[in-house]
């Protein structure tokens, strides 16, 4: 069998980024446009090791670090705005949040 | 054997996220997305970052899930969730754009030959040591404001979701809060 290189890595990083995008195109629960978020990042994340692997380099993996450290944080203070705005109107659809007429 | 295991970890991952994005039912899209996280940690630890892939366990299936499982509570999650129709337009040009970047990414390596390693990684020595000596070298400041940032969202978690924890519902008797209760069904404003 083949032996696994950079481009396997980066097309699968692709392929995952590309889920995601999907995912936050179709969702209009703002929950499930997080969880696609979420996925956008862990397929950037895994591109990062896989670059800093194949260059024998640790920068990659610092900055997977990083991006998950804002990853946590981006969860945290999104869901209390959510939380906040579902005890005001009682839903989380999208297209309620029209109040800015953007 | 190195490639066995990426291709089963891969197809696996992509059936996870693919369900994630596709489900209805929110509960079954943070199951699979759980254990999509886990399966991702299964690349970190192939490409020698052990304590990459630990953490990535321990954050995202750890933390970030019960973060979300939390945060279902909150909503009526459990119903069907309807989703919305996107423009065609939109939705090719999205699709345009991703099958560039495809493109840009594959012929990376090859533009990027003659890269060095800005901070290589020590042969003989474990990975979490290394990255513990970079991390605490070269990247201190970075790592200094990633925790003030997570401090910083930590405060604003607890200022936003927790209004009202003034009083507190353990030690009120089952008469007051339904009282309360009353209260705030008639006035309509629960914040």
């Amino acid at each position: 069998m083949m032996a696994i290189g950079l481009n396997h890595y980066l097309i699968l990083a692709t392929v995952l980024f590309a889920i995601g995008l999907v995912g936050v195109m179709r969702r209009k629960n703002l929950l499930m446009l997080f969880m696609a978020s979420e996925i956008l990042l862990n397929a950037v994340n895994v591109a990062f090791a896989a670059i800093g692997h194949y260059y024998g380099d640790l920068t990659g993996q610092m900055f997977a670090f990083f991006v998950i450290a804002i990853a946590a944080s981006e969860v945290a203070v999104g869901l209390g705005l959510l939380i906040v705005w579902y005890k005001r109107t009682g839903s989380i659809d999208l297209d309620t949040m029209t109040s800015m007429r953007g | 054997m190195e490639a066995i295991a990426f291709y089963l970890f891969a197809i696996l991952t992509i059936a996870m996220f693919t369900y994630t994005v596709m489900s209805n039912q929110a509960l079954y899209a943070l199951s699979s997305m759980a254990a999509g996280m886990i399966l991702i940690s299964a690349f970190f630890f192939l490409l020698d970052a052990d304590f990459l892939g630990v953490v990535q366990i321990i954050v995202y299936t750890g933390a970030v899930m019960a973060l979300y499982a939390f945060g279902m509570m909150f909503f009526d999650s459990v119903r069907e969730v309807k989703e919305n129709n996107t423009p065609k337009v939109i939705v090719l040009t999205l699709s345009a754009l991703a099958a560039v970047l495809v493109v840009a990414i594959l012929t990376m390596p090859i533009i990027a030959d003659n890269i060095g390693a800005a901070y290589p990684v020590i042969e003989g020595e474990p990975n979490p040591k290394v990255v513990g000596i970079v991390l605490f070298t070269k990247y201190l400041v970075p790592f200094e404001v990633a925790a003030v940032m997570l401090l910083v969202a930590m405060i604003a978690g607890i200022v936003m979701a927790g209004k009202k924890m003034d009083r507190s519902l353990t030690k009120m008797k089952e008469e007051e809060i339904t009282m309360l209760r009353q209260e705030e069904s008639m006035q309509k404003v629960t914040l």
